[in-house]
């Protein structure tokens, strides 16, 4: 029978079936600082080990600062975040959990580090303690988030129990146009489904806009899968695929590179597979996006207006919207490129690989930001794309320009650390939510591009590039 | 983990849309390193006229009264009502424990994140999906909701309703069920799938 990519990745997979639910083998297991003490708390209680070592590798990436760090662990000035790292320090050490440690080059965000190392490849099974672990799909993989309790139990037994998941296949076909990213097109599809139209689904990019788009782009297009309310974004495998994993560090070599690449091959879904749900897309309709409101579905084109609750039909989208604009302070109507921009973050794992890097410094080279602009980050996704982007440049440009260019994190997107918004701040940031309070309490974002992050830097309001 | 057969319960409504696990426990709060504690910052940005953080004496602060868990009429409701998409948003499996800790024991709504849905059974909280008509019917109830999980049903303001369940959930939360005892019963399963396993995908 023919199998779509996720029927082939999810039965590769099973150990045990049961009737609705499969208990499936977990290959690499990523881990984070904060949905990880508990689990590793649990473990000591029960008095019980990892299941298979090499399966996991830690990283602390969400309360870690990204000013300077040359006082270690030991200068992080919060207190509650520098525990939470101690803490994943010690459990790695008592537990013997490979781990990069804050001031190691290849520290970053989690999501950033695993394909970059090549911990994450084509037709593993992956799972961390974060929802945007549906990025690693990106590579042709079966990834997703968990909670802790589900952290704990692939720590101890190796596995997951999972329902499995329906199929919803979403082609783009089409050619972007320039300074439309693979940001837009996530963000175009979150906004045509909405947060919950791939709830229950795992979905497959297809379409010739999504061959089209490097690596990296698909990464940012599987990362958000999770924003559609799908646990799982994935893109079958092809030769950008290998291209990408080929050398990386804890990629295969020589021969048993050749055996998985004769494998990895077979990572697409076959011709007459049934999807549950087929979405199609033109790549034409696809502008640079801006989000108006408080979820990634309340979006627009970088042209559009906010919208009307009075011309909303249903009363609890009209009612959601009204709560929107209300906390959001804007009014019904209003072309989002006449609304004015205090911070500006490019960063996160969304947005903060090198091209994403690229993209932006493009847009900023020679120019400078707005006098309203109170701060501006750039923030790469990890310590050797800092170092990369250095090599190329980027980091003048960025200061040049007005940016701050810093240390490797999870940065704003979160508000866990250091950089945050202030009550009333409103961002252009390159992040993937905007609920009420994400970047600091009271503040209000807009997700967008990282070209469109620079336009609006300029301009000091949202801008498409000019 | 807590057993969960019958609850009868007042229920507090919640009427809006797309609640996120942000709303459910702000960031702030995450960066404890226990597993419980979080009940008196469930909906903190909602609850308190105040900024909250880590350490403060929750007792202390200025509630919103307009908020619903802070009305008289809806102390001690152990069932929480909802809206669509319930729950999205980041994986913290701290939102589900924060509910928990406050008392809530169940939450009926049209519709859940995944992530979240699994995470509550996990933690002994039952969620229900029921569809937006009968949602409706449930934010009038006044009185007490009852909610059986044997028979797979909630009764309220004289009516029955039913709700769907799967079947190995509904085993392990009546019985209060370890997961990770439960799956380590299969060890040797697990052992013998890897050695097939690696010898298949051999650059793992």
């Amino acid at each position: 029978m023919p199998q779509t990519l996720y029927d082939k990745l999810m039965s590769a997979h099973v150990v045990r079936e049961e009737a609705t639910t499969a208990l499936i083998y977990i290959d690499r297991q990523l881990i984070h600082e904060v949905t990880s003490p508990q689990a590793f708390e649990g473990l000591e209680i029960a008095n019980r080990k990892p299941w298979r070592l090499n399966a996991s590798i830690a990283v602390p990436d969400h309360n870690v600062p990204t000013t300077d760090r040359s006082s270690g662990v030991s200068g992080i000035e919060d207190p509650i975040s520098k525990l939470q790292i101690e803490t994943l320090d010690k459990n790695c050490e008592t537990f013997g959990i490979n781990e990069i440690q804050m001031n190691d080059i290849r520290q970053g965000i989690v999501h950033v580090v695993g394909p970059e190392q090549g911990a994450t490849l084509p037709g593993m099974s992956i799972v961390c303690g974060d929802s945007h672990t549906s990025t690693h799909g990106a590579l042709g993989a079966l990834a997703f988030g968990i909670g802790t309790s589900e952290v704990e139990h692939v720590l101890a037994t190796g596995c997951l129990w999972q329902a499995k998941s329906k199929n919803l296949k979403i082609e783009v076909n089409g050619t972007l146009d320039q300074y439309v990213s693979a940001k837009d097109v996530a963000l175009y599809i979150i906004g045509q489904i909405g947060t919950a139209g791939g709830t229950g689904f795992a979905i497959e990019f297809a379409g010739s806009t999504i061959q089209d788009l490097s690596i990296e782009g698909r990464m940012t297009l599987c990362n958000m899968a999770i924003e559609a309310g799908a646990r799982v974004g994935m893109v079958a495998v092809d030769d950008k695929t290998l291209e990408y994993v080929k050398g990386r560090p804890m990629a295969p070599t020589g021969e048993q590179w050749d055996k998985a690449v004769e494998y990895w091959n077979t990572l697409h879904s076959d011709k007459d597979a049934h999807f549950d749900q087929v979405i199609s897309l033109n790549a034409k309709d696809i502008k640079p996006q801006v989000t108006w409101g408080t979820s990634p579905e309340m979006v627009i084109a970088v042209d559009g207006t906010t919208p009307d609750p009075d011309q909303e039909v249903d009363s609890v989208k009209a009612e959601s919207i009204r709560n929107a604009l209300d906390y959001i302070h804007l009014e019904a109507n209003t072309p989002i490129n006449t609304v004015a921009i205090d911070k500006v973050f490019i960063g996160s794992c969304t947005n903060s690989r090198i091209e994403d890097l690229r993209a932006a410094a493009s847009v900023l080279k020679g120019k400078k930001i707005a006098q309203n602009i109170k701060l501006a980050l750039a923030v790469p996704g990890s310590g050797l794309i800092k170092a990369q982007a250095e090599q190329e440049g980027l980091d003048k440009i960025f200061t040049s320009a007005g940016f701050e260019w810093r240390e490797a994190g999870c940065s704003m997107c979160l508000a866990m650390n250091a950089d945050k918004l202030e009550s009333g701040e409103r961002c252009a940031s390159t992040s993937n939510r905007n609920f009420e309070g994400r970047q600091g309490q009271g503040s209000f974002t807009h997700l967008v591009s990282p070209a469109i992050a620079a336009a609006s830097a300029i301009a000091g309001h949202f801008s498409e590039v000019k | 983990m807590e057993k969960f057969t019958t609850l009868t319960s007042i229920a507090a409504p919640l009427d809006r849309a797309n609640v996120d696990t942000d709303a459910i426990i702000p960031k702030q709060f995450l960066k404890s390193i226990k597993r419980s504690g979080f009940g008196p910052n469930l909906f903190d940005e909602w609850r308190y006229e105040d900024h909250g953080e880590v350490g403060m004496d929750n007792s202390k602060r200025p509630l919103n009264k307009e908020f619903v868990l802070n009305k008289d009429e809806y102390q001690g409701a152990q069932i929480l009502l909802a809206r669509e998409n319930f729950g999205c948003g980041s994986s913290r499996e701290h939102a589900p424990w924060a509910l928990e800790d406050y008392g809530f024991k169940a939450i009926i709504a049209p519709s859940f994140a995944d992530i979240f849905y699994n995470n509550c059974f996990k933690n002994g909280i039952l969620p229900i999906v029921q569809d937006n008509k009968i949602m409706d019917e449930l934010f009038t109830v006044k009185g007490d909701i009852t909610i059986d999980l044997n028979t797979q049903s909630i009764r309220a303001n004289d009516k029955e309703y039913h709700f769907e369940v799967d079947e190995e959930r509904k085993r392990r939360l009546m019985n209060g069920l370890d997961d990770i005892g439960l799956t380590l019963q299969y060890a040797d399963d697990i052992k013998a799938f890897e050695v097939q396993y690696f010898k298949n995908y051999s650059w793992l």
